[in-house]
């Protein structure tokens, strides 16, 4: 019986079966038109009407773009150019291209100086970029910013070369006193660093050159695209570190920091950016004391940062909330202090999922930047709306200009989308 | 086995609990708690769910706050002095149901992170330090893979690793083996049998009973925020006093 048992029910496999191999693909470019096109009657008209549209779209303005004319001096000779027949006026970009990217006081025998800064902007952004690059280059990119300066506004070095001397001192100063007190050694640094500006600013003012190396050029003669890079490269580095202060102090525990967060963000957040660019423009002189005028450049990039800095603040908030309370657990378990905690446990998984909001943010706030042409300043808008447009030559231009600078606006905005997707695949390690 | 284990335990205190109340706002979820753990005493805390057992070994290294009595590790009076809470979490390890691993690092970096900044130990002796524990949980191989990568039962004894690299006099344990299979589940108490066998302080708040009656020196059962019943496993198990207790392992043993 229990034979007859055994081979009825039991059953025990002896070898486990070999991995097969996936059964092969049909493929080839026909049958994907047919799986991806044409699959079912009502998919085939959906794709004919589409292409019927992308026919309509490209007939209307491949002939304007291919016929464009590139040589003329004026909307007129365009014209003449033409004949009466469709194309852009392409020659604008040709006549006014170093207005357009600089803006029209900017001496233009030292466009090299902007241009040289935008190469070296890739050499300092590319190890915060780019986590594998080797550390050492962080030094360059702490430089950065002190040489940009130099080289866009010139005038004497001695007012950069004081200012990056005075964060280093107050650098050292902080990292000697922070084993014992967080709070002292940020004090006792930003003293140091206030002593090195102050008695900068005499010795600069004593050593002033007669005419310094580089022509000095003041803040209202930036323009162009240049101005929209200026402010959104500043503004977004800026506001990142401000938003991630900003999104812990949300959370703290202390009431007062707390608070002053709180009110901070949903301030700017209840505000438009625009009102805040006048208050840059107008107003916030009356805050600053009085002669100290400051730049208009200042009060611009001040105000573009809160702004953005509260919309980071949310978003990164959102990340810290994402996180497993676990998280928090485990490191404080294993004895790690808060700024431990947060710099080696919570901010790199936070910052992690924040990455896509953060990101539209940053785009966000790059195209955000033209809105400054309202307070009168010749961004790369301000130039077309006012000079370009204005001039007798080139009045009634639209279409080319606005193209230009949507192109310009496009390649940077993807660019940074596509660096953000690669991060994501970058530091994915869950392994979902 | 239960002789050496009784050998093993001295006289010092390594845990001193007089009074311990605590409240979630009205809540009363810890009621008189008193309890004095010995160096080298493995106890295992056992109840029904919601009787306040994770909570008292969770308050031992201030992830939770108690709000009266006093606790004392070490000799140090858990107070809201950071510096005192900060002192006694690098002493007491602890191992959580859900793991808590971090997923962003490796294994190796999960295991010499608090070695490195808390112990301000070097990084090529914490890594050293670290492959010794992986070994002793018997991972060393997958050092370089990210907590993603391991199963459930892997991860836990990495998590076990991860605490005893900072040198613990003590070991927490809040139900280790509740969130994995039954086939991981050996793996994990194998790990923690070894660690019990080389006189390790250890509180476990588990339902493996069987566990319990090969480790431990001493088995607490709490309901509703109270120790109800404590005393030796053999006694424990073969002859429980309090009605509550009997109710209780007649239901999880009855089966």
């Amino acid at each position: 019986m229990s034979d007859t048992h055994a081979e009825s029910i039991a059953f025990v496999r002896e070898s486990s079966l070999p991995p097969a191999a996936p059964p092969d693909k049909v493929g080839g470019p026909l049958k994907w038109v047919k799986d991806n096109l044409f699959p079912t009657w009502a998919n085939a008209l959906l794709t004919v009407v589409a292409l019927y549209f992308l026919y309509l779209l490209l007939a209307g303005s491949l002939p304007w773009l291919l016929n464009g004319v590139w040589g003329a001096s004026s909307l007129s000779e365009c014209r003449e150019v033409l004949d009466g027949a469709t194309g852009a006026c392409f020659s604008v970009l040709t006549e006014r291209w170093h207005q357009l990217l600089f803006g029209f006081k900017y001496p233009s025998d030292q466009y090299w100086r902007p241009t040289l800064a935008l190469v070296l902007l890739f050499l300092a952004v590319a190890p915060v970029l780019f986590i594998d690059l080797p550390r050492k280059m962080l030094l360059f990119t702490g430089i950065y910013p002190f040489l940009a300066f130099w080289l866009i506004w010139g005038g004497p070095i001695w007012g950069p070369l004081f200012a990056l001397v005075g964060v280093v001192v107050g650098y050292m100063v902080y990292a000697r006193l922070v084993h014992n007190s967080f709070a002292k050694a940020l004090a006792a640094g930003l003293l140091a660093a206030i002593a090195v500006w102050y008695v900068g600013g005499f010795i600069g003012d004593a050593l002033r050159p007669a005419s310094p190396l580089l022509e000095a050029v003041p803040s209202r003669d930036l323009g162009g695209f240049m101005l929209n890079m200026m402010l959104g490269i500043t503004c977004v580095s800026l506001s990142l570190p401000i938003g991630i202060a900003l999104a812990l102090g949300r959370q703290s525990h202390l009431p007062i920091v707390k608070g002053i967060c709180v009110v901070f963000i949903e301030f700017v957040r209840g505000v438009p950016l625009i009102t805040l660019l006048f208050v840059a423009n107008v107003m916030l002189a009356y805050f600053f004391p009085p002669g100290s005028g400051v730049d208009l450049f200042i009060r611009v990039v001040i105000m573009i940062t809160m702004f953005s800095s509260a919309y980071i603040a949310e978003v990164i908030r959102g990340g810290l909330a994402a996180l497993p309370k676990g998280q928090y657990e485990a490191a404080d378990s294993l004895g790690l202090d808060y700024a431990q905690a947060m710099r080696l446990i919570i901010l790199p998984q936070a910052l992690k999922i924040s990455i896509p909001g953060i990101v539209n943010i940053a785009v966000g706030l790059f195209k955000d930047t033209t809105l400054v042409s309202v307070i009168s300043l010749f961004d790369i808008i301000g130039m077309i709306r006012g000079p370009i447009l204005a001039s007798t030559d080139w009045n009634g231009v639209y279409w080319e200009l606005f193209l230009f600078a949507s192109v310009l606006f496009f390649i940077v905005c993807y660019g940074i989308s596509q660096y953000s997707q690669w991060l994501e695949r970058r530091l994915a390690t869950d392994h979902r | 086995m239960a002789e050496t284990a009784q050998m093993q335990v001295s006289d010092e205190v390594a845990i001193r609990i007089n009074n311990m109340n605590k409240w979630y706002g009205a809540f009363h979820v810890l009621r008189d708690i008193n309890l004095t753990v010995h160096r080298g005493e493995r106890i295992v805390i056992c109840g029904p769910s919601g009787s306040g057992k994770s909570t008292l070994i969770r308050c031992i290294n201030a992830l939770e706050e108690h709000q009266k009595g006093s606790i004392e590790v070490d000799g140090t009076l858990l107070s809201s002095d950071l510096k005192n809470i900060d002192k006694i979490r690098s002493e007491v390890g602890m191992c959580f149901q859900h793991f808590n691993l971090f997923p962003h690092l490796t294994i190796l970096e999960n295991c010499t992170l608090a070695p490195i900044w808390v112990r301000k130990t070097p990084k090529k002796e914490a890594e050293e330090t670290a492959m010794h524990f992986l070994e002793k949980v018997k991972i060393p191989d997958q050092a370089n893979k990210y907590p993603g990568q391991l199963s459930g039962g892997q991860q836990q004894r990495v998590a076990i690793a991860r605490s005893l690299c900072m040198r613990p006099r003590i070991m927490l344990f809040d139900e280790p083996t509740s969130a994995l299979d039954p086939e991981m589940i050996k793996e994990v108490l194998d790990t923690m049998i070894e660690l019990a066998e080389e006189g390790m302080t250890m509180l476990c708040v588990t339902h493996e009973m069987g566990f319990a009656r090969q480790v431990a020196n001493r088995v607490i059962f709490m309901d509703e925020g109270q120790i109800v019943e404590q005393n030796e496993p053999e006694a424990f198990f073969n002859n429980p006093q309090s009605p509550r207790t009997q109710l209780f392992l007649s239901q999880i043993l009855g089966h």
